[in-house]
């Protein structure tokens, strides 16, 4: 990859690479930018992937860049439809590294049911940016009769938790560093579309979604808890985390409710509703694990508990970036 | 006045202010007696101030009036001030012959010193075993020299009305006491007997009532005989007891309560069994039979009692009863009882009766309990005695929340310690209080007791602080708490406020080599500082000198895992070698496998922050001996290798190397040859006693090295790492010898739970020894 203006160069590479690989009437146009029908209300999202390495276990930068836009729509109780993508590429970047890239995105963006039809590219020099940056945004359809947001979260609802949590920072975390595990550890990177509207669609009362991505389960349910003005409690021993990552995270003294994950979210269901959503979600594989973690109470805004094996209970507090231990 | 001739001074009035701890503590009646001993009239009242007394009569008797207030006062009052005015005399009704105690004036801005919670007195020990008292056996007798205080007022002044006791109605025989100046009852205001006070029950692990009154107290010996487990209302919250003398009833006490090793305190009926057991210095017998009542540690390793009280180490904890229930329980017992406060692991005690079913109900067996209700928690509080004198390890009920310093603290600031053994601090206008131990920050409850308690004393010191001190760590719930209030926060790095502390508590502010020796707190730089030598003064502080700094692979995870300690320890000494060093047990306690990673996280920095802690040195010279890989309580692996000295007093220190600083930067106090001397004595097999020794001894000399360096006349010791006695002790006899004059923490604990008080110095020292409020904003020099 060399380093230039517009040129000849880069429109070569948007025919050899981007084109074919998201194919599609939008981009065939080679049009400034994309026209869309969309009627009624919409969501709109954008989100920029850095993550280095660019390739770990089960996962890349590309299916984040498409995954993790299309979940953040998802969790706004909308069908996603169209994303756009801006790539930023280091000079020198092999063109190879960047077709892998751009085929995951393609087949992520199949996966989740979305066409990218827009996009830009830049090259910087090398040494200012690690390979590839990728930005993307995204709109889609709301199809959530009532409003998905914190505030309509209700003392006794419960928390459904869509599956095991950790395995997408533990991937990235031993890729990055290259740590040696008796087996890989896989990133849980996926589209949680499906599930996320078969809920919606089978008419369960979904109160607020949110995706698990930076700062895990904690920060989630801490800014959940802060939005809805409520208290949550959770229990320790029923939250799913697979051995493999429960005895790497214990090894290297990390929480797994603080580890990132990129395929799995909570949603906030009426009391009511908990049993027929646990079913629903439990029919997707990317949600196989769903289970429920606790519960809302009236308390103090943002107060997160679990209660341990024991019955002592711990607060889950959200952490100012590197964990520094508390313990004098 | 007409010359020659000799005329009867007149009568004067004067008003005279008492300030102090001079509530519930017998200072009204006091008053009274030496009122009318001295023929005046007038009336003495409680005020929020403290206690106010208008006094009428001949000048002279006005005069010893106001001596015999400083120099006669009951045994537990502490009279701080007395100001005497003359005022304009009374007229009409007010005149006459008589003295009044009167009920107590709500008015009034600021607190006084609060009344603490004391042990029955000798009067109430007699009358509780006197069959003919109608208190015999009753297990709520008391006076105004004895009883519960702090742990039932809801506010002040101190009136039974705004105490727990108001929900008892005074039978007639009480009240009369209760207005009888001549009696040893007159105003106590927990007064009480069987007809009308409180009442204990037993209670099944579901709250229903088995038995009450004396029936219950039979029911909980039967029960403690037979080898089960209860749970007590104390004075202060629940206990747990279980008989000291069995090893099988221990372990099903550690099992249940999920404490492995954690050593557990034992109450003796009296000083007498007690001394059967083991050995009782003058002064700890002091302490012990003190009306603060503590659990003293004694250092002695050999008891006859369960194996299993305090494994691996060279000191018991043991206290007398504490409350007249105690003195009938342990006296009927006949045999020795494990006390351990009632909670879960990392929550705070229990004080309510439901409560307690709910979350003890797991543990005990039964419950003894009674109907007066806690209003704030207590745990017991912990001192031994060292270098002659007593030192608090823990400060709560019996010395909470007051604090008399030397030297007076600007009002208004407020400060809110650490995350672990959290305790608060504030400056009133009656002086600083220092909260009892509130313990964990981790768990909802402690947070909740911590909030509450920050706001009760508001509330009964009538102060609303303007700066709040905190420590730097940003994560620490006392942090965001202190940042919330909006106000003025402050943040006070954690070593500084450890060695403030103690300059706070001996009233110095010359410069001073701090020594601070702890676990771990956030330093300048963002690593984990804790083997820090600060000069600190009026102006500021300076890092001269710290531990050379190791890696700890784990982050947080490190702190319950001494091996991990010594992993990073030796990975700083050997790089990758530490793989193959499977002779060492650190080492081969991690698989292959974990090692390896272990190794990359450190090689990589990844949640391995680096630390200059002498607590995790002392746990990985812990580890490294073999003593302890993981600990199951904080100070476990340190308080093991402590106690592994044993009796061999002496060893050739191991060397520590204080190696030249960069220019401008602090020494560094580099551990690698002591550790290579160690890893060769680990090697030949050398006895763990023998390390021990060395080890402590090598500190010790550091420790002066570093002090002759510093060219300060005055050092102080402060932190968790002082906890350890032989490393204090010898401190101080080495530094001492060598011609320093020495400072450490007596009436503070050395843990986080004397941090408060070191923020609020700390950063209100601008104004040290000036009157006046808080000028802001201050900065450090
Ligand atoms: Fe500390
Ligand atoms: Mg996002
Ligand atoms: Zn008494
Ligand atoms: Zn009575």
């Amino acid at each position: 990859m060399a380093h230039g203006g517009g040129g000849r160069a880069m429109a070569q590479l948007l025919d050899d690479v981007f084109r074919p690989a998201f194919d599609n009437p939008w981009l065939a146009k080679q049009h400034d930018g994309a026209v869309v029908e969309m009627p009624g209300a919409m969501a709109f999202t954008t989100d920029s992937y850095v993550v280095r390495p660019l390739f770990f276990p089960g996962s890349d930068i590309g299916t984040m860049a498409v995954h993790g836009t299309v979940n953040d729509l998802a969790m706004c109780g909308a069908r996603p439809q169209y994303l756009s993508a801006g790539f930023i590429l280091e000079e020198g970047l092999p063109l190879a590294t960047l077709r892998r890239v751009v085929d995951s995105m393609a087949a992520a963006a199949v996966e989740a049911g979305v066409q990218i039809v827009t996009g830009d590219l830049k090259v910087v020099e090398r040494g200012k940016a690690d390979g590839v940056y990728i930005n993307t945004a995204g709109v889609g359809k709301v199809v959530a009769p009532k409003p998905v947001e914190p505030t309509r979260i209700q003392p006794g609802d419960r928390i459904l938790l869509s599956g095991d949590l950790g395995r997408h920072g533990v991937a990235v975390m031993t890729a990055r560093e290259k740590l040696e595990l008796e087996s890989a550890i896989e990133s849980d990177c996926a589209s949680v579309v499906q599930p996320v509207l078969a809920l919606l669609e089978e008419g369960i009362d979904v109160r607020c979604l949110r995706d698990l991505t930076r700062g895990g389960l904690a920060s989630a349910l801490v800014e959940v808890a802060e939005s809805a003005g409520l208290a949550a409690e959770i229990r320790e021993v029923d939250i799913p985390v697979r051995e493999d990552v429960s005895a790497f995270c214990d090894l290297l003294g990390l929480d797994p409710l603080h580890v990132a994950n990129e395929g799995r979210f909570i949603a906030i269901v009426a009391e009511q509703d908990v049993a027929r959503a646990t079913d629903i979600l439990r029919r997707y594989p990317v949600s196989q694990g769903a289970v429920e973690i606790g519960h809302f109470v009236q308390g103090a805004a943002g107060l997160v508990t679990a209660s341990s094996m024991i019955g002592a209970s711990r607060v889950i507090d959200r952490l100012s970036g590197e964990q520094l231990p508390r313990i004098c | 006045m007409t010359d020659g001739c000799r005329v009867e001074a007149a009568p004067v009035r004067w008003r005279v202010q008492i300030h102090g701890l001079v509530q519930g503590v017998g200072f009204r009646p006091f008053v009274y007696r030496l009122a009318t001993g001295l023929g005046l009239s007038g009336w003495v009242s409680n005020t929020p101030e403290g206690v106010v007394v208008e006094a009428e009569g001949h000048p002279e008797a006005l005069q010893n009036l106001v001596s015999g207030l400083k120099q006669q006062a009951p045994v537990n009052a502490r009279v701080e001030a007395v100001c005497a005015e003359p005022i304009a005399r009374s007229t009409g009704l007010e005149a006459g012959r008589e003295f009044r105690v009167c009920e107590s004036q709500e008015q009034g801005t600021a607190a006084t010193r609060l009344p603490v919670d004391l042990a029955p007195c000798r009067q109430c020990i007699e009358e509780l075993h006197d069959p003919g008292n109608r208190r015999y056996r009753y297990p709520f007798i008391n006076c105004t020299d004895c009883g519960p205080r702090y742990s039932l007022i809801e506010g002040l002044p101190y009136d039974r009305a705004r105490t727990a006791m108001r929900y008892f109605q005074m039978c007639s025989h009480c009240l009369a006491e209760y207005h009888d100046p001549a009696s040893r009852r007159f105003h106590a205001e927990p007064n009480a007997c069987p007809d009308c006070g409180p009442r204990v029950a037993f209670c099944q692990p579901d709250g229903t009532v088995l038995a009450e009154d004396e029936a219950a107290v039979s029911e909980a010996v039967r029960r403690l005989a037979k080898g089960d487990i209860i749970a007590l209302k104390g004075l202060g919250g629940f206990q747990l007891l279980a008989d000291a003398r069995s090893t099988r009833v221990v372990q099903t006490l550690r099992e249940r309560k999920h404490r492995p090793r954690k050593p557990l305190a034992v109450m003796f009926d009296s000083l007498a069994s007690l001394q059967q057991v083991c050995p009782v210095s003058a002064s700890e017998s002091q302490l012990l039979t003190g009306p603060e009542r503590p659990i003293v540690l004694l250092r002695t390793p050999d008891y006859h009692l369960a194996a299993n009280l305090a494994p691996g180490r060279a000191d018991l904890g043991v206290m007398l009863p504490c409350t007249p229930l105690h003195e009938l329980l342990l006296g009927d017992l006949g045999f020795p009882v494990v006390a351990t406060s009632g909670n879960l692991s990392g929550e705070p005690i229990a004080i309510d009766n439901q409560e307690a079913y709910a979350r003890l109900g797991a543990i005990a067996d039964g419950f003894l309990v009674h109907d007066r209700p806690i209003l704030r928690p207590l745990d017991d509080s912990v001192i031994r005695v060292l270098a002659g004198q007593p030192q608090i390890l823990r400060r709560a009920r019996g010395y909470s929340p007051n604090l008399s310093l030397p030297r007076p603290v600007p009002v208004g600031w407020a400060a809110t310690g650490g995350h672990l053994k959290s305790t608060v601090a504030l400056s009133t206008g009656s002086g600083v209080v220092l909260s009892q131990h509130l313990g964990d920050m981790n768990s909802a409850l402690g947070r909740d007791g911590f909030v509450l308690t920050v706001d009760g004393l508001q509330t009964l010191f009538a102060t609303e602080p303007q700066c709040w001190v905190h420590d730097a760590h940003p994560d620490y719930f006392t942090t965001r708490y202190a940042q919330d209030r909006g106000n003025v926060p402050c943040a006070v790095q954690h070593h500084v406020g450890h060695i403030a502390a103690v300059m706070a508590e001996h009233g110095i502010s010359e410069p001073v080599l701090g020594v601070a020796w702890d676990g771990s707190g956030l330093g300048d730089d963002n690593t984990l500082w804790g083997g820090e030598f600060l000069r600190l003064d009026s102006q500021g502080y300076e890092r001269v000198a710290h531990l050379r700094q190791f890696r700890l692979p784990g982050g947080e995870a490190a702190m319950g895992e001494p091996r991990r300690s010594a992993l990073g320890l030796l990975y700083a000494l050997l790089g990758d070698q530490v793989m193959e060093c499977e002779e060492l047990a650190p080492v081969s306690s991690f698989t292959l496998t974990e090692r390896k990673l272990l190794i990359q996280s450190l090689s990589a920095g990844l949640n391995a922050p680096e630390t200059s802690s002498v607590g995790r040195l002392f746990d990985a010279v812990a580890a490294l001996s073999g003593i302890c890989q993981q600990a199951s309580y904080e100070g476990q692996a340190a308080g093991e290798l402590e106690a592994a000295r044993g009796r061999n007093y002496w060893a050739s220190p191991y060397p520590f190397e204080l190696s030249a600083p960069e220019a401008g930067r602090p020494w560094q106090v580099d551990w690698a040859p002591a550790i290579h001397a160690l890893l060769d004595d680990v090697r030949r097999g050398r006895p763990v006693s023998g390390i021990s020794a060395a080890f402590h001894q090598g500190l010790v000399n550091v420790i002066v090295a570093v002090a002759r360096q510093a060219k300060l006349s005055r050092v102080v010791l402060a932190g968790g790492c002082f906890q350890n006695a032989c490393l204090l002790e010898s401190t101080i006899t080495a530094l001492e010898g060598a011609g320093f004059q020495v400072f450490w923490p007596c009436r503070i604990p050395p843990n986080d739970g004397g941090l408060a008080l070191g923020q609020l110095a700390w950063a209100s020292r601008a104004l040290w020894g000036r009157e006046g409020a808080c000028v802001w904003p201050y900065r450090d020099a």
